[in-house]
């Protein structure tokens, strides 16, 4: 058994959220602890593709995204390092007429919130471009998007909060948490107990969990998209790309290796593993093949996977709940959260501070799937931690 | 570049396989590998990608992946378990980028 | 039972031997081998066209090495599928390049016997051009009838190493020295254990004499220090027992500290891991008969515990009685036995070659800065501490997302011991603290192309 432990906030998840998060809220001297199941950023947030792009976002996360856009480059004054983050634009490839058309209306309405996008077609595409294939018919370019290395930013983030005074604690699952009249009453796996005034889940695939606790549902799904690197090849692709159907995405680092995904693999939510899939693995190489022709020859060295939680329309969880006062949310982010990472850290802060946030929220609201189905893995190991803490069960 | 690495101590008589190594021909025999193939005529397979200088395997059983070789058709092989065959034009110098287009 | 899709991966001496068991009891084995012919890594065969004899490649092994491949050359209810990589397995499926092209295998009992290779510490100037493992410059001779150059120097701490160096003066090449990094005081006190191990035992002991009547110089207690030269080998500096530094000239250098299991595909089927503190290495869980953790997949061979080959060959038969057991044949008790009382046999050999080579850890743990740790990815050992000191990563699965290190095209094959113990030793904690490196699909490179390829012909 450790220790007791009084905090203003306590923080469920230390995936790149989660440790921005706790920075922002031990920079502005409030106490608070961060606990981590595994190591802080080894799931999505650390095996992530690696793509910071604002091109082709649900428009209603695009003034999150951009405010998260301005953070990446500040990183270093932030966290002390880049997080290897450049802004490399982000190309999104058409290989029909009416994709071309869906990258149209999109730079149409991204204008509407001050993001540039060009659109490119015809010889323009073939002289800028060269080393795209002959299938490619047209494409959309950000520029200020980019790409950045996923394994290093959330340590980066959690390495920074610790220095601000934030307590982190890696291996230590919550098991359960409670809201009575004190505030918040949290169990972890190493029998520590902890007191806080605001509790703050952004467990990511497991934020559904979390919120069940406090009799909230919402019906996440864990998927596990594929990815995969490949040998280092001389540095061509000054770009990170993307398709118009989302098939296959790829990028290369200065280093010279191509990492590319696209399609599902496998997941054992449980155990808490995750693989690329065989048929999907493949089917990426034949579609990489054909948007960049020059990557014919080269071997893949690895692929991988991780867990990531979808909710139904694709935009994340954010905000507070709608049950238990002091419970603040942020989780789903349905394949496209480690851009908004950053911001969300700063969004959460300003919940804890203010209530509220100076970027828009509501479309993020738990609220909209009150009376959906019991999500997946709510139902745990059958013991119910908060019964058994209710009934001052120790273990 | 330097000198051929490896030396044969036997099975010389064997029928021989014309290649070219970067451009030059090389004369290798039935049942080299390339590894062989390019070593026993020149002193290294490839170039590190990293700068760190010529490379020429490790480890002879395909497991340290540090002999892969360059054809000129774009393929790549593992030189350590490839054998050579009439015709094959590897090229052991750094690839060429973004200019190559 | 007969219809129990049963494959062998690894055509080696266990693999090999597990094959002939199996199709003796009445089954067809399919067994998948990546080389062109089978025998692995001891019994490697030469290519076509040569013409060397049998105890000119094999020695002492020569008429165990012709009696098994005779075998399994003879017997036809064996399907070999040489030529076959397997670089995944998801749940009872493999997925192997045959030949170039992608192919499934489906299996119902899976015997890995994927062998062992060459166990290495960086030392500077190690990525030069004419720096080779024991176990590569073996294959240089016994497979191509080359040396790896023209003077060699070789040294480490392996039973490969006396054999190696004796092979090479045998052929032809000029060895230049042996130095052993065990210091003769530990030699020495193994050397009861090595004799009364029988013939193998001996065989050390021949090898070193070979050398000794050559009057090639072999040292004990020598720590390496640098390959020299600048694009290619020119020579090998070290310091020997008393602290002294020499320089031997030499244009090349083959160098191990014993073997490591290639255990990358039990990793991939989920099989359990121990450390073996003997071997002083990671392996897989496996009981008296050879099964893992898994149902239906079994072990054997140096890809499960490093033996060598006649006891690789006895733990293939093992392995292939365990399979027929659990297949419902009874009547394998007595030779499972049989099988479990030789490996019990040779038990204080094993312990005593791993006592007069072992792995000298200080050496991995003092690498310098400067001195390249990931040959792949071409981090320094003083980038690996770097990072280790800013992000604190636990184990060396994270050490390698921080780092790279071991993250290239061998996927920490090489560098993988040692960057363990420069993790455990700025820890300060043991190397088995520091984890293992998981293994990834592919297990080794797979080319694009080949996909790609497929995919278009199956549309
Ligand atoms: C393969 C892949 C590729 C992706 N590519 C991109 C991309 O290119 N660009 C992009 O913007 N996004 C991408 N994403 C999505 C992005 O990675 C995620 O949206 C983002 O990282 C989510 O951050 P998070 O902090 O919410 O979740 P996570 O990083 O999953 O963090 C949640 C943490 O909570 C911990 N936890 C859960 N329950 C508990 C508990 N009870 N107690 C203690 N700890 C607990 C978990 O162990 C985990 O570490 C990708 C995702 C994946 C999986
Ligand atoms: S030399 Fe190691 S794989 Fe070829």
């Amino acid at each position: 058994m450790t220790g007791h432990l009084d905090l203003d906030a306590a923080i469920i998840g230390g995936g790149t959220a989660g440790c921005a998060a706790a920075l922002h809220l031990a920079t502005r001297g409030l106490r608070v602890a961060l606990f981590e199941r595994r190591t802080v950023g080894s799931q999505a947030s650390g095996v992530n593709f690696g793509g910071v792009r604002e091109h082709g976002r649900d428009f209603a996360e695009l003034p999150l995204s951009r405010r998260a856009r301005r953070i990446w480059d500040r990183l270093p004054e932030l966290i002390g390092s880049d997080g290897e983050f450049m802004a490399t634009g982000h190309l999104k490839l058409a290989r029909s007429d009416e994709q071309m058309a869906s990258l149209e209306d999109f730079a149409r309405g991204a204008a509407d919130y001050g993001l540039a996008v060009e659109l490119i077609t015809g010889n323009r595409l073939r002289a800028d471009f060269p080393w795209l294939g002959p299938r490619v018919v047209g494409a959309s370019l950000c520029r200020s998007d980019g790409q950045a290395n996923p394994r290093i930013v959330a340590p980066g983030f959690a390495r920074a909060a610790r220095q601000a005074g934030a307590q982190i604690f890696e291996h230590e699952a919550v098991e359960g948490a409670l809201r009575d009249e004190g505030g918040f009453r949290l169990e972890t796996e190493r029998g520590r107990r902890v007191s806080a005034r605001t509790l703050i889940n952004v467990a990511g695939a497991w934020g559904a969990k979390v919120a069940a606790w406090f009799g909230e549902s919402v019906p996440i799904e864990p998927q596990s998209p594929s990815m995969q690197v490949t040998e280092p090849l001389p540095y061509r692709l000054p770009v990170n790309i993307g398709v118009a159907g989302g098939d296959v995405y790829a990028r290369q680092i200065p280093r010279g290796n191509v990492i590319f995904g696209g399609g599902r693999g496998w997941n054992d939510f449980g155990a808490i593993t995750s693989r690329a899939g065989g048929g999907n693995v493949t089917q990426a190489m034949g579609r990489l093949t054909d948007i960049l022709p020059w990557t014919r020859h080269v071997h893949v060295i690895r692929t991988w996977s991780g867990i990531e939680g979808y909710t139904p329309d694709e935009i994340p969880v954010i905000g507070p709940s709608d049950t238990t006062p002091g419970l603040i949310h942020a989780f789903g982010f349905s394949g496209h959260g480690f851009q908004l990472g950053p911001a969300v850290g700063e969004v959460l802060a300003e919940l804890v501070f203010s209530g509220g946030s100076e970027t828009p929220l509501a479309p993020f609201a738990i609220g909209r799937f009150t009376g959906a189905a019991a999500p997946v893995g709510a139902q745990g190991d059958g013991r119910d931690p908060i019964a058994a803490m209710q009934q001052g069960e120790t273990r | 570049m330097s000198g051929a690495r490896f030396r044969r101590l036997a099975e010389t008589g064997r029928p021989r396989v014309a290649i070219t190594v970067d451009g030059a021909p090389v004369e290798a025999m039935q049942g080299d590998t390339l590894m062989t193939a390019i070593l026993t005529a020149r002193g290294r397979l490839r170039v590190s990608e990293f700068g760190d200088g010529p490379r020429a395997g490790f480890c002879l059983m395909g497991a340290c992946q540090d002999c892969w070789v360059r054809l000129e058709d774009g393929r790549r092989l593992r030189a350590c378990t490839t054998f050579a065959e009439a015709g094959m034009a590897i090229l052991t110098g750094a690839e060429e980028g973004a200019d190559a287009f | 039972m007969r219809s129990d899709r049963i494959v062998i991966v690894g055509a080696g001496p266990a693999g090999m031997r597990a094959a002939l068991v199996l199709a003796g009891a009445g089954l067809n084995p399919v067994v998948l081998d990546e080389a062109p012919a089978s025998g692995g890594q001891i019994y490697r065969r030469q290519p076509r066209g040569f013409t060397r004899a049998y105890d000119k490649l094999y020695g002492f092994e020569a008429g165990r090495a012709r009696a098994l491949h005779a075998a399994f050359d003879a017997d036809n209810r064996i399907d070999h599928r040489s030529g076959t990589l397997v670089w995944n397995i998801e749940g009872r499926r493999l997925q192997t390049l045959h030949d170039g092209r992608p192919e499934t295998v489906e299996f119902d009992r899976l015997l890995l016997a994927t062998g062992a290779m060459d166990r290495v510490i960086p030392f500077p100037g190690w990525t030069r051009p004419g720096v080779y493992t024991l176990g590569g410059a073996q294959v240089a001779l016994k497979h191509q009838a080359c040396a790896i150059g023209r003077r060699v120097v070789f040294f480490g701490a392996s039973p490969l190493l006396p054999l190696v160096a004796s092979q090479y003066a045998a052929a032809g090449a000029e060895v230049a020295a042996v130095l052993d990094t065990t210091p003769l005081r530990a030699k020495l006190a193994a050397m009861p254990g090595l004799l009364a191990g029988g013939k193998t035992g001996w065989k050390g002991l021949v090898y070193l004499a070979r050398l000794a009547a050559r009057r090639i110089p072999y040292r004990h207690g020598i720590t390496p220090v640098a390959a020299l030269g600048s694009e290619s080998v020119e020579g090998f500096a070290y310091t020997d027992a008393s602290g002294r530094r020499h320089e031997i000239e030499c244009d090349a250098i083959a160098f191990g500290y014993g073997l490591k299991s290639e255990w990358q595909l039990a990793d991939l089927a989920g099989c359990g891991f121990e450390f073996d503190a003997g071997n002083y290495q990671w392996q897989v869980v496996a009981d008296e008969a050879g099964r893992s953790t898994v149902p239906g997949v079994y072990l054997a061979g140096d890809g499960t515990r490093i033996g060598g080959a006649e006891l690789a060959e006895i733990a293939g038969e093992r392995a292939a009685r365990a399979i027929l057991t659990d297949l419902g044949d009874t009547g394998q008790g007595a030779a499972l036995a049989a099988c479990a009382r030789r490996i019990g046999g040779q038990a204080r050999l094993r312990r005593a070659i791993e006592r007069a080579f072992p792995f000298p850890a200080p050496l991995a743990r003092a690498i310098p800065d400067d001195c390249i740790l990931c040959r792949c990815e071409a981090v320094t050992a003083g980038e690996f501490r770097a990072s280790i000191d800013r992000l604190a990563p636990h184990d060396v699965n994270r050490a390698k997302a921080f780092s790279r290190v071991g993250m290239g095209r061998c996927q920490g094959r090489i560098c993988g011991p040692a960057a363990a113990e420069i993790l455990a030793a700025a820890r300060g904690v043991e190397v088995k603290e520091a984890g293992r490196l998981r293994s990834q699909p592919p297990v080794k490179p797979v080319p694009v192309a080949a996909f790609a390829d497929a995919a278009e012909d199956a549309a």
